[in-house]
């Protein structure tokens, strides 16, 4: 840390107006953005959830990993990059312009929060449980929900421990599935086959050598075969097709909502943070790889009989990256000044019973995430910091 | 340990310069609170090898602490004293490691939720800083100019559209001997102001620059550093075991004799800097356009020239981290197209970069799309947000600028 480099010394913004002016152009551009209307006029709404919601009800959460800018995304200059979810996916949403993450911006630990509702503190590259209880934990254990109902499925990096906490009341046992996929294809791969698989093995720039120990509940290769109906033949050989990690995640998500259906689904995604490497347009590529992906999730999910007309899905990065003018950061690069842009972001809602087309101005937060989750599935995360967020209940 | 336990003999390890500047300024360095001092160390025992442009402020720096009277003392200070620091990072030796203080102190700030409010006390302190020490008169204008675009024959996508607003968008630029010409214009300002570390060529590829009075680096020149650099990292990996902080607290120690360069000398400060931007910088290592525009970055941070051409090419297409440590790959494809994209947000972040500096308000700035007829100026003699197609050669355009 170096106090000349973490603020901008010429900038004659105070980090107030800077601030300001950013949470008026997100309400300005995502509002003319998405052509929705106001949320102002959201207060006093009574519940329809009761009456509306389906039988079996399922939620699918997917987050962005590596953060993705509002200048990328949903400011004019960006809107190229997005093209389904501009277009295809927010006229069907309610969508929150201001989500803000006030815990630590590293992607596993607020992750981590967002599967908590509680901004953890933990080492962000330690193989460490989240200590809070987790969201899938809360879920099986009040709605006696069995192992095979809820599932992650997440980068290698660390994330491995995030499906149960280190909670005394819960732990080992009492959360979610997790699956890695690269990890599942490194294992199912020989060392000579693996050059031809090299995009999909990728891991994040920043820390190259972060090789996290085994443990938690991830899925090991041999169970895979039997819990996904997957052979390692079939496995390996779809993978060869496909482009990125993240697109072998999506691929595994849906192989998952074939062969078990779980209620709730977490899938993040992770591609954007080649960014960390400092070449933007591999962070475009990302970026649009990642827009694409959440419309082919949605697809897949109009198409699951177990899941069409009684899923609700949820979109939001973990947190943005540095704004271009913080000294002390170098742009889109990475996400280490806590700036306004790097801690705001958004989140979309859609599925059944979500009002469609309408934009939430007020500010929230990342913990905002599981309580929401809590009153839409039916169980109370007691030890969650958030508050549920009543436009989408 | 504690500030107010200071005393002179603890910067026995410092190097001479840096051991002379903490030793006078003893008295000071004690009042200071433990979330200030070792960051403060960390600039002063690297003063043997800081520009004369750092040396400057960092001479600054004491100079209007020093004036300070004690309640302007407290005051200025108070906020770093009020953060809440745990007694685990009393015993780090702040001393002789205030690097690895700082990045302990950044996760301890991160994991309290205190990091805003350094964020808040460091920017009322440099404002009172600046305020208390207005920048010195240049000797010229400030002049950056960057090349993107090497090796792209046709391009589709739309160039300069950040900087657009700011300056003159020209696109009927002669570029015959494009390059020669704008090195031209640096070499001829190394001339007319001669400054120590003030005019700067940062080349992408291979390509440099004889003239007397110009600091020249290369990505191209710097393969065997590289080289020697990720055979260190690939050891670690290999090794297992090691987390991300192993890796930067090897490469945070990293001198430029560990990788083949000479770390005294003439060539010294030069070579350390070079080293920096290898093992602080990510991406660096392997993408020929994050080491430019990180380079270009931290020449105008840390040296501040007054003529700085950054020339952009083709980096190596995406490949894992992995492959790119373990040297598998054959032979390293281009990506020209991606490149023209990395470096046009690359020029853009250098000309933010090079309004930070002091004559901001009259500096001029180039950006040219190497062989081709696009060019954006940016000069307080110029119009913002006009195009001109009439033809121009680039020494002619650059003469507008300063």
């Amino acid at each position: 840390m170096d106090i000349r480099r973490d603020i901008a010394v010429k900038d004659a913004r105070s980090p107030r107006e800077l601030a300001q002016a950013i949470s008026w152009t997100r309400r300005d551009f995502l509002r003319a953005a998405t052509g929705a209307s106001a949320g102002a006029a959201l207060f006093g709404f009574a519940p329809l959830q009761a009456m509306t919601l389906p039988p079996g009800r399922k939620v699918v959460v997917v987050t962005f990993g590596g953060g993705a800018r509002d200048e990328e995304t949903f400011m004019p200059e960006g809107q190229e990059n997005i093209p389904h979810l501009l277009n295809q996916l927010i006229p069907q949403s309610t969508f929150f312009t201001q989500v803000v993450n006030r815990g630590i911006l590293g992607h596993y630990v607020a992750t981590a929060s967002l599967a908590t509702g509680v901004y953890e503190t933990f080492n962000n590259f330690a193989a460490v449980p989240p200590d809070y209880p987790t969201v899938f934990e809360y879920y099986r254990k009040e709605l006696k929900r069995p192992a095979t109902d809820t599932w992650v499925v997440a980068p290698s990096n660390g994330f491995n421990r995030i499906g149960e906490s280190g909670h005394r009341s819960y732990g080992p046992g009492a959360g979610a599935g997790v699956i890695l996929p690269k990890r599942l294809l490194a294992a199912a791969l020989s060392s000579e086959g693996e050059s031809q698989y090299e995009h999909l093995l990728r891991d994040n720039y920043e820390t190259p050598l972060y090789t996290p120990k085994l443990g938690g509940s991830e899925i090991e290769l041999r169970q895979m075969a039997e819990i996904l109906k997957l052979s390692v033949d079939d496995f390996t050989a779809h993978a060869r097709s496909l482009a990125s990690p993240d697109e072998l995640s999506v691929y595994i998500a849906r192989q998952l909502m074939r062969q078990l259906a779980p209620s709730l689904l977490w899938i993040t995604l992770h591609d954007i943070d080649i960014a960390h490497s400092g070449t933007y347009s591999l962070y475009i590529d990302a970026i649009q790889r990642s827009d694409r992906l959440c419309a082919e999730i949605w697809s897949a999910i109009q198409n699951e009989p177990e899941y069409a007309r009684k899923t609700t899905m949820f979109i939001l990065p973990d947190f943005g990256r540095d704004s271009d003018t913080d000294a002390g950061g170098n742009g889109f690069q990475h996400h280490r000044t806590g700036d306004p842009l790097s801690r705001t972001t958004w989140m979309m809602v859609t599925g059944p019973g979500i009002r469609e087309n309408v934009v939430v101005d007020r500010a929230v937060e990342s913990t905002d995430l599981v309580p929401t989750l809590g009153s839409m599935l039916g169980f109370s995360p007691e030890l969650s910091k958030g508050k549920p967020l009543s436009e989408v209940l | 340990m504690l500030p107010n336990q200071l005393s002179a003999a603890d910067f026995a390890h410092y190097p001479p310069l840096a051991k002379q500047m903490a030793t006078n300024h003893i008295a000071l360095l004690q009042q200071l609170p433990l979330a200030f001092l070792p960051l403060l160390l960390r600039e002063i025992i690297a003063y043997d090898w800081k520009f004369p442009a750092e040396r400057k402020e960092l001479d600054n720096q004491l100079a209007y602490l020093s004036s300070l009277s004690a309640e302007q003392f407290r005051e200025s200070m108070s906020a770093f004293a009020a953060l809440r620091l745990s007694s685990q990072l009393e015993t780090v030796d702040w001393i002789n490691q205030p690097l690895q203080f700082s990045e302990q102190l950044t996760a301890h700030l991160w994991a309290t939720h205190q990091i805003d409010a350094f964020r808040a006390a460091s920017i009322e302190y440099v404002h009172k800083l600046n305020t208390a020490a207005p920048p010195e008169p240049l000797q010229a204008k400030r002049l950056g100019m960057v090349i993107v675009g090497q090796g792209v024959a046709v391009n589709k996508y739309p160039l300069f559209r950040k900087l657009r607003p700011e300056g003159v968008y020209f696109h009927n630029v002669r570029p015959e001997n494009g390059r020669e010409l704008l090195v031209k214009t640096l070499a001829a300002r190394a001339a007319a102001y001669p400054v120590a570390f003030g005019h700067w060529y940062i080349d992408g590829g291979n390509e440099g620059s004889a003239s007397p009075g110009l600091t020249c680096m290369s990505y191209g020149s710097l393969d065997t550093v590289r080289s020697a650099l990720v055979t260190k990292m690939r050891n670690i990996m290999q090794r297992g075991g090691a987390g991300p902080e192993a890796l930067r607290t090897m490469l945070a120690e990293m001198r430029p004799e560990d990788l083949g360069l000479n770390g005294d000398g003439a060539q010294a400060i030069l070579n350390r800097f070079q080293v920096s931007i290898l093992t602080e910088g990510s991406g660096t290592q392997l993408f020929s356009t994050t080491f430019v525009q990180w380079s270009a970055r931290e020449a105008l941070r840390r040296a501040q020239p007054l003529t700085l051409l950054a020339r952009f090419t083709a980096r190596q297409r995406e490949q894992s981290m992995r492959e790119l440590l373990a040297g598998t790959q054959q032979r390293p494809v281009p990506d020209p197209e991606g490149s023209l994209i990395d470096a046009d947000m690359g020029a853009y972040y250098t000309w933010i970069n090079q309004e930070r500096l002091s004559g901001a308000d009259q500096a001029g700035f180039l950006v040219w799309f190497e062989d081709h007829h696009e060019a954006l100026a940016i000069a307080p003699s110029l119009p913002r947000g006009s195009e001109d197609g009439s033809p121009i050669d680039l020494g002619e355009l650059v003469s507008r600028l300063v």
